[in-house]
Formats: structure tokens, sequence, C-alpha cells
């Protein structure tokens, strides 16, 4: 198994990041953010035209039947574009926990007709998996805070107890003010609500593997921040030189750049063997390395990073919140001890 | 070739006892193309791809194996430079010996005033007919003591820029005129030394490369040298993470809350090192190397160190499982040695072979295209530099 892009991979990404360049920028995503941050129209371009909607979904259910590494590439590239599409929620998440049953709803998925979120808390770690729904005579009830997609989702997907429950009407999605303004959370609440069992699902295993991708998207989030970072410090100007040429910018810089290498190896790794390990090493490094960078990112700004109308604010919001999904970097790290064999202390 | 190698191996072995003499074993293998697969044919290679040599390590596990530790510089900086620049009847004397270890190199560029900014170096070289006169003082010199032959900078120009006044030599370091003083380091024992060379002569066909063109040839072997101290292959909860896992399994009494999550951080690091250290190699072997080694031994300066200091506090123990003798050191010898001599020894790591801080300037301005700070010694005749 390799850690390097195959040329498919390379083609995908050229396709994204082009559509996004287009359609999408960052100064487009900043414009739209407070009132309605989703974009349907490039939703559905990337879902349909590009076919990220069905990547993950075999060819029988209408889908790309593609790998983990090219879903990979794609939330490295919508990282990097901070994109409010519900990619990572919808054609991953809940792909995921759809994909072992088989059912009908894979191909609405697969042409992006429909979206889908799961609901868990984003926060939920792969290791203490579960939300608070019961389930009673086909009907869920519970209070689920901090879901995200659910907001843009047509169908949410209610893990209980080993089985997923799909509900189209009847539950009350609420928006919350997220830290994260470009995938946004919400609060869902099932009311005695009408489900669908619609079959099994090992939900630690879908949030561990959503960990080991979300690793691409902080990679593409870190390296967004490093190139603007570098574009800005060699273009600023103070005490009559390029501020990119003081020592103790450019050391920090390389150490950055160090830490961005090696996110993509582990990103790499995860989304192309997908072990325990290498989820919990991807997860425990790349969610650190995104925030960093995105604090570094905000720093040498100077001024212009803590306001409103410069960009690097949505990053460091992303990569907070991301450090927090899924597990945080010291959930993952705590993981480690059983995997690998370090026991603490007896 | 996968097969092939194999099945070259395979015949060499059926050829050559491993249980027999060793440098007869050693030498064998390097003529039959097995010592560095990526050589050309004649110089202990095969000109097969590199990765191949893996197969051939995997291969001979278990017979005789070179000596890391005082070949290091040899294997790691000289091989490669005088593969790159060296003639055909310098390849042919030198190569041969030096990968069975029967002559040891060490590296005479660093000097009392040029350390990080090795241009500016003083030991000059003089031609007088078919040889060259070198006077100068060098310093930490590793190795020396055991040194056979030297890679040597020497300043053959000084009227014109720093850069361009160099000229690269292989030193005979039983020459008349080369004196080699014990320096004692801080792990108690003489590693590196000093090297005093006074009218030295030295036959110009030991020179490497063009007069003159002494940086370009000392830049493949700075580079070679970055890779070959950073960039060892190693698996998973291997290298020094391993050493320090082995300790910490086997005391659990010694184990607190705090040293377990900075054991588990730092194994995290070492497995991402790892990880940009085998995709660096992939590309590499997919003919498409990225800036991605520059970093390399910078990330291993810092996690050698780290884990060093950790291995020594986890411990609690006051002493030192080693004597502060003086002696003369036979190598680098990381994990057969004591977690004390490893402490101390680790803090080399960011300074031998470029200190961590030239290897960020290097990233930032190489690598990031970052600009360099204002310079004052550009343009001007070494001999007029301040000093
Ligand atoms: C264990 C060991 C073995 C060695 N073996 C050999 C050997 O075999 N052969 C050999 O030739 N040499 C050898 N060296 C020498 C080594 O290459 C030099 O020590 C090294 O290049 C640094 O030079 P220096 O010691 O003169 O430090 P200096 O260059 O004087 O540096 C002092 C400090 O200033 C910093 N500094 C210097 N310039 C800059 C800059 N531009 N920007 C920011 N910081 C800067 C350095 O990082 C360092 O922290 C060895 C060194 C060690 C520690």
């Amino acid at each position: 198994m390799s850690l390097l892009y195959s040329e498919v991979e390379e083609e995908l990404r050229a396709a994204v990041r082009g559509l996004l360049a287009d359609r999408c920028p960052p100064a487009a995503v900043l414009k739209r953010i407070e009132s309605d941050p989703y974009d349907p129209d490039l939703w559905k371009t990337l879902a349909g035209e590009i076919g990220v909607a069905g990547l993950l979904i075999p060819e029988q259910y209408g889908g790309a039947g593609a790998s983990a590494s090219e879903a990979a590439v794609v939330l490295e590239e919508l990282g990097r574009g901070v994109a409010p599409v519900p990619f990572f929620t919808s054609s991953v998440l809940a792909t995921r926990a759809l994909l072992p049953t088989g059912d009908a709803l894979l191909e609405e998925l697969a042409e992006g007709r429909k979206t889908a979120a799961l609901v868990v808390p984003f926060a939920a770690s792969p290791y203490r998996p579960g939300a608070p729904v019961r389930v009673a005579d086909g009907r869920l009830t519970g209070t689920v805070t901090g879901v995200a997609g659910a907001d843009v989702a047509d169908v949410l997907l209610a893990p209980v107890d080993g089985r997923l429950y799909a509900v189209e009407e009847g539950a009350e999605v609420e928006g919350v003010p997220s830290l994260d303004l470009t995938r946004p959370v919400a609060t869902v609440t099932f009311d005695a609500t009408p489900a669908r069992d619609v079959g099994e699902c090992d939900l630690a295993e879908v949030l561990g593997f959503g960990a080991g991708l979300l690793a691409s998207e902080q990679l593409g989030v870190a390296e967004w921040c490093l190139d603007t970072t570098l574009a800005y410090v060699k273009e600023r100007h103070q005490f009559a030189r390029p501020v990119g040429s003081f020592q103790a910018i450019k050391h920090r810089l390389a150490d950055l750049w160090l830490d961005v290498v090696r996110a993509r190896a582990a990103a790499r790794s995860a989304a192309t063997d997908g072990s325990a390990v290498s989820v919990a090493v991807a997860q425990s490094w790349n969610a650190g390395v995104a925030v960093h960078a995105a604090e570094e990112a905000l720093q040498l700004h100077g001024g212009i990073g803590m306001t409103w109308e410069h960009p690097v604010h949505l990053y460091l919001k992303r990569a907070k919140a991301s450090e927090i999904a899924l597990g945080t970097p010291g959930d993952h790290r705590e993981a480690l001890a059983s995997l690998v064999d370090v026991p603490g202390p007896e | 070739m996968d097969v092939n190698i194999k099945e070259r191996v395979a015949a060499f072995l059926a050829e050559h006892d491993p249980d027999g003499d060793r440098l007869e074993f050693l030498r064998a293998r390097f003529d039959a193309g097995l010592a560095w697969v990526w050589y050309p044919e004649g110089l202990g290679g095969l000109g097969a791809p590199r990765e191949l040599q893996s197969v051939v390590e995997r291969e001979l596990a278990g017979t005789p194996q070179l000596n890391a530790g005082v070949q290091a510089i040899g294997l790691g900086m000289a091989a490669p430079t005088i593969l790159a620049f060296g003639t055909e009847e310098q390849k042919r004397r030198f190569l041969r010996p030096l990968w069975t270890g029967e002559e040891l190199w060490c590296q005479l560029f660093s000097e009392p005033g040029a350390g990080s900014d090795l241009a500016t170096l003083a030991t000059r070289a003089v031609r007088d007919g078919d040889e060259w006169v070198v006077d100068g003082q060098k310093v930490w010199t590793s190795g020396a003591h055991h040194a056979r032959w030297a890679i040597l900078v020497a300043r053959t120009d000084p009227d014109v820029p720093k850069h361009r006044g160099l000229t690269y030599f292989v030193c005979d370091m039983h020459a008349p005129g080369v004196e080699v003083r014990p320096l004692r380091q801080i792990t108690g024992e003489a590693e590196f030394n000093e090297v005093f060379l006074t009218g030295v002569r030295l036959p110009d066909d030991l020179r490497l490369g063009e007069v003159g063109d002494g940086w370009r040839v000392a830049q493949t072997t700075l580079m070679n040298e970055r890779v070959a101290i950073g960039g060892a292959p190693v698996g998973r909860g291997g290298g020094m993470v391993g050493v320090v896992l082995d300790a910490w399994r086997a005391q659990p009494e010694l184990r607190t809350h705090d040293l377990h999550q900075r054991l588990l951080s730092l194994w995290v690091e070492s497995e991402v090192t790892r990880l940009s250290g085998v995709r660096l190699r992939e590309q590499l072997a997919a003919g498409h190397p990225g800036p991605e080694g520059s970093g390399m031994k910078l990330s291993f300066a810092k996690l050698n160190q780290e884990l060093s200091g950790f291995e020594v506090e986890f411990a609690r123990d006051l002493g030192y499982d080693d004597d502060w003798t003086f002696r003369r050191s036979e190598g680098v010898d990381f994990y057969g040695r004591g977690r004390g001599y490893r402490y101390l020894r680790a803090k080399g790591n960011s300074i031998e072979g470029g200190t961590s801080e030239i290897l960020r300037n290097i990233i930032s301005e190489r690598v990031l295209g970052l600009p360099s700070e204002p310079r004052v010694d550009k343009d001007v005749p070494w001999k007029d530099l301040p000093r």
C-alpha cells in the first residue's frame, strides 16, 4: 500500500479544486456565512457532475465504488476551501453507516438527490459511541445535541442499540450558534417520531472510519493556512524588509511545514489502511496540526488576522471544531495505549 | 528484479560461507554487487533500483554485517561524494575497502572559525607541481583516530568570495604533518578530535572534482549527511521510541500518569515521522524526490533528544549507568549503551551535520521560498571578510 497519491486521485483533486476556486473561494464563503452558509448549487455540481456524493457507494447502488483514499483527497480540497457542503456529514459519515444495510436510500444519496446526517453528537468519540435516543414501537424519542449536517439533511439516520433508523419527517432540527460557521451543528429532537428500521449499525466502526478521513480534511485546512501565510509574509514589509525574511518567522514556518509534511503522511496512512492504529495516530496528530497552523496563520497576519474580513478565522473555527469532532487528540492517544501496548500506571 | 535479486543472493550464499572469515565474506559480497545494489556494477552494486537493497538486507540478515557506528562517515558521506565526483580510478581505489570497513573515513570540514558558516574555512591548500600542500586546523572530527582517509575541504583561492575559492580533497590521514588530538566530550570519552595539518603533501590525484568547485562537491556530502543521520528506516515502535518502550514495559512501578501522556505523544510523533520517511522513500523510488528529506534530520534530532531525556527521567536514577573514564571512543552506539550515554550523546544530534537552526534556514529559504536575511558577506573576497 502506497502513501503517495495516484493519478486518478490527482485528477479528482484538480476537478474539485478548480470548481471551488471558481464558485466558492474563501471570500465567497465569508460573504454567505452569516445568512445561509450552505451553497446548494455548488453541492449539486460537486455531487452530481464531479460525482463526489457517491464516491464511497458501490456501483451496484449507483455510486462510483471508489476507495476511502479518493474520498480523502476530496476532503483535503474541501478543507482547503472550508467549503460549506455536506460531503463529510452525508457522503462519508451517514453513507458509511448506511452501506452495510444496502438500503435503497443509497441510490438517492449516490446521485446527490438527497443528503443524510447521522444523528450523533459530532463530538462523539469512536471509543465511547452512542446518543441518547430510545426506540419503542418503531418510534424514536430523545434529544441529541451538536449534530453536524442535520440542518441540511433530507434524511436523519439515528443509530440506536446497534440498529440504524431513518427519519424523513417529524423530527425537530434546531440550528444553534456554532463555533464552526462553515459546518454548523444543530439539536435534533425526536418525540415519538416514526422511524424506519434500515438494518444493523456498528456505530464505533462508522465513527472510527469518519475520524480517519477527517484527518485529510484537517490536512487541507493546515495546508491552506501555511500557503496563505507564506504568501503574506513574502509580501508584507516592515522595517524595510519582507516580514518573511526575519529568522524568527522563518523558523516557525519551517517547523509548521514539517508538521504538515508529517500530517500528510499520517492522513494518507489512515486513508489507505484504515486500521485502528492509523486512525488514532492521524487524529491525534492532524487535529493539533490544523489548529496550530490556523493559530500561526492568524498571528503572522497581525491585525488583519483578527478581522472578520479575512477568512483565516473560518479556518481557525473549522480547525478547532474538528479537533473536538469524533474524538479529541487526547481520546485517540488514550486509545493508542492499548492498541500499541503502552500501558498506563497500574 | 525482485525474484532476480533473491536468486542472486541465494547464489552468492551458496558459494560463500557466512560463518567463515568475516572480511573475506564482506569482500565477496561487494564483488557480487550486493553491497549497495544501486551503485554501478564493479563498484559494489548492480545498477539496480535502490529499494531492492532492503530485500538484500533481509536475505543477508544473520551474516557478517558492517559496523555502522564507525563506518557512518565513510558510508553516509564519503562514498556518495566519491561516486558522484570521483574519477574511475578513485572509485576503484576507495569504495571497496570503504564498504568492507578495512579503511575507515573521517570528515575534515569544520574549523574553529568555520562551523555553520563552513564556506569561511581557512585551511589552505597551495599547489606545488603535482602536489598540494595543506596547512590548517580542523575540529570536531569524529573518528579521526580510526581513520585511514578523510574528506577534506580547503581554500585554494583567498581572492574570490568564500564559496568560490574552495577545493575538495581526499586526505591521507597517514601522511606526514597530520596530527590528531583527542577532544573529550560530555560523555567522558573522545569520539571527536582536533586535527592539525602542517605542510601535508597530497598528490593531485587525491583531488575530488575541479579546482574551485569544492563548495558544490561539499553540498553533495552535506545533503547525504543529513539523509544518513535522519533517514534510516525503522519499523513502527522501533528506534529510540522502541528503547524507551522497552524500559517502560519492564518497570510498571515507575509509570506515572504524566509520563504516560507524554510518552503517548512522543509515540505519535515518532510514528508520523516514521510514516513521512516511508513516504519519502516511496517518492524517491517513483523518481519524484520531494522536499520532505530536508525535514527528516530535524525531526530525528528533536525526537531523539526528547525520548532520551524522557528515559532518564522515567528511571529516577541519579547514577550514571557507565563511568566517566576518559577513553577513545569506538563509535556511536545509541542502542547498545546506557540511557545516560544516550541522553548526552543525543545532544549532538541537533548540532552535527548542520544545526537545527541551519536546517530551518534551509527549509524556509529553499523549500518555502522565503527571502534570505540581508547578507554582509556576498561578493566580498574571502580574504577581506571580517573574522
Ligand atoms: C558530535 C559531533 C560530531 C561532529 N563531527 C564532525 C565531523 O566529523 N567532521 C566535521 O567536519 N564536523 C563535525 N562536527 C561539527 C559540526 O558540523 C558543527 O559543530 C556544526 O556545523 C556547527 O558549527 P559550530 O559548532 O561551529 O557552531 P556555530 O556555527 O558557531 O553555531 C553556534 C550556534 O549559533 C547558531 N547559528 C549559527 N549560525 C546561525 C544562523 N545563520 N542562524 C541561526 N543560528 C545560527 C547555531 O545553530 C548554534 O546554535 C561535529 C559536531 C558534533 C556536535
